[in-house]
């Protein structure tokens, strides 16, 4: 088996590796090499001209106010997403591993949003939002409901936050609920007869057993809203006044359609490096606190 | 005590579906009011609709091409997912029993993508795809969902394969059959659960998926069903009866199958997560 590629077994690698990695480097490959190419240029669509400009994209990015604030707009969204998401679906997770009656259902239940696609979650909660929280706000006179969450920048930043959280939620929950199945039953026996409290053993026990559960749950989380755009688009449109454009919904605007290619590319490598860095903190943080059973 | 044990599990049950319930009102509600008329929506959005008509569904059937979405959808969700299940499998089985270093490189590169998110590669592929000529057609839109789907299928293929035992396959080889045709005849069986998770991901992924097939499918008989559902809520704003119905019918292909299949789709997304 350790036979060297030659021309006689070409035809193998080509029949089983030739249409995988083909469509892998047509897609993946050339555009990320020519990706980084553009972010180099002054590359106009129209014109089809371009020249190299060196580091020129990369400082209109951090000239660019309107772009470092959105930044700013998606690191506080991403924060609250991936907090919120996460404490609910950790406790859901803990609620539906005691073998319970019923427990199938109750995570079939939870997970349903998952099924549904961003635009349609979008829509819907668009309509919850302008619509039915309003009229309970006309009707019982509460104050926080009585104009639509997605007319005000603040309320629609949370608006935004729920409908993410929303379906992160169940997606979470089913590796929770991996995570804690793998808490061994002796260790959460022996705690019980040594008469540890159920608060104590959360944090004790079962927190710091199922840190591998909670760093990949915290990384999902992190790239998933990181990356929204059809959430953002469906519900809010960017709007009221481009205050809650995240970033990814900002870069599709630059490039497709203010044709601005090269600065949109240097955005989106930008965005890329912010990522990588906060995800690979956080599972370099919390590995630390792994511990083995 | 003995009372307290079995009232207090009954209770926490209780409390859980009740917690369910409030967690898909969104769902109840948008059901609830797509029965009824606009005007009856804006008045008492809360009450139980008095009549069930499918007024308001025949309406978005027909003004958002719910069929022509439909269909769209289903062939590409389904010939993608096919050919990534098919071609990652072929070359999982490829990397796994062939030490070559053309194979290792793009193994590792393969590795390294997944971590890329899309959004750094749109732009160059729609200028590359683009200049071309190969935007709007659905054979472009497949061969990329086949490119992007590829790394984490050949992942998940080659983790399985490794742990299958080599000696199956060299029988067939001493008795002359050829390295493709074992494949498909003994390997490729052996695959099944890997199948299953790979599905419900891809099949998930693709359904859903609005943002690449919004840059690569321009002409409206193109159209997927997230597609037609974000122009049909742009030209219908205000009309919010059919619109609603044309949410519930978008979810329910998805909800049927999910129905089948739940206890596949949890395992899936368990494997899927964790690997």
């Amino acid at each position: 088996m350790n036979k060297k590629l030659s021309l006689k077994n070409a035809g193998t690698f080509l029949v089983f590796g030739g249409p995988s990695i083909f469509a892998f480097a047509a897609v993946v490959i050339i555009p990320f090499i020519v990706g980084l190419y553009l972010t180099f240029t002054n590359w106009d669509v129209r014109t089809g001209d371009s020249s190299l400009i060196g580091f020129t994209n990369y400082l209109e990015v951090f000239r660019d106010k309107v772009f470092l604030q959105q930044l700013w707009f998606t690191l506080k969204y991403v924060f609250f997403t991936v907090v919120i998401a996460n404490v609910f679906a950790f406790f859901i997770a803990l609620a539906l591993t005691r073998g319970g009656r019923g427990e199938q259902w109750l995570r079939t239940g939870f997970f349903t949003p998952n099924l549904v696609g961003g635009i349609v979650l979008g829509y819907l909660w668009q309509t919850l939002f302008s619509q039915v929280l309003p009229y309970l706000g006309a009707k019982y006179g509460w104050e926080l409901f009585q104009t639509s969450w997605l007319t005000n920048t603040g309320t629609a930043f949370w608006a935004l936050i729920i409908a993410t959280a929303w379906q992160l939620v169940g997606y979470l929950m089913i590796i929770y609920i991996a995570g804690f199945t793998g808490v061994p039953n002796d260790v959460l026996e022996a705690a019980n007869i040594d008469g540890a409290g159920r608060t104590s053993v959360i944090r004790r026990i079962i927190l710091p057993l199922t840190v591998p559960a909670i760093v990949i749950c915290i990384f999902i989380s992190l790239s998933r809203s990181f990356l929204t755009y059809d959430i953002n688009l469906a519900l809010t449109k960017g709007g009221p006044f481009n205050s809650t454009e995240l970033a990814t919904y900002h870069i599709v605007q630059k490039a497709f359609l203010s044709n601005q290619y090269g600065v949109g590319q240097a955005e989106a490598v930008v965005l890329f490096a912010v990522v990588a860095i906060i995800a690979l903190t956080q599972s370099y943080l919390l590995k630390k606190l792994e511990v083995e059973s | 005590m003995n009372a307290n044990r079995r009232i207090l599990p009954g209770l926490r049950t209780g409390f859980l579906y009740l917690l369910l319930f409030a967690f898909l009102t969104p769902f109840l509600l948008i059901i609830m009011n797509s029965f009824k008329t606009t005007q009856q929506f804006f008045e008492s959005p809360l009450s139980l609709p008095t009549t069930i008509n499918f007024k308001n569904y025949a309406s978005a059937f027909d003004n958002m091409d719910f069929m022509q979405g439909f269909m769209n959808s289903l062939i590409i969700t389904g010939i993608s997912v096919t050919i990534i299940i098919i071609f990652s499998a072929m070359t999982g089985y490829l990397f796994v029993r062939y030490k070559w270093k053309v194979n290792s490189i793009f193994f590792f590169l393969m590795l390294a993508s997944m971590a890329l998110p899309f959004q750094v590669l749109m732009i160059p592929m729609v200028m590359l795809y683009g200049n071309m000529g190969l935007l709007n057609t659905k054979l472009t839109l497949l061969f990329m969902y086949l490119g992007f789907g590829v790394p984490f299928g050949v992942f998940t293929f080659h983790g399985f394969i490794k742990g299958i035992p080599y000696e199956l396959e060299e029988s067939a080889f001493i008795e002359g059959s050829t390295t493709l045709r074992t494949f498909f005849s003994i390997v490729l069986p052996l695959l099944k659960p890997v199948f299953v998770t790979l599905l419900v991901l891809d099949v998930l992924w693709i359904w859903n998926d609005y943002l690449l097939p919004s840059l690569v499918l321009l002409s409206p008989d193109q159209k997927t069903l997230p597609l037609s559902t974000y122009t049909f809520f742009s030209s219908y704003s205000v009309d919010y009866a059919p619109l609603m119905a044309g949410l519930i019918m978008t979810i329910i292909p998805v909800l049927i199958i999910y129905l089948f299949l739940q206890k596949q789709i949890i395992k899936g997304i368990t494997e899927g997560a964790l690997k």
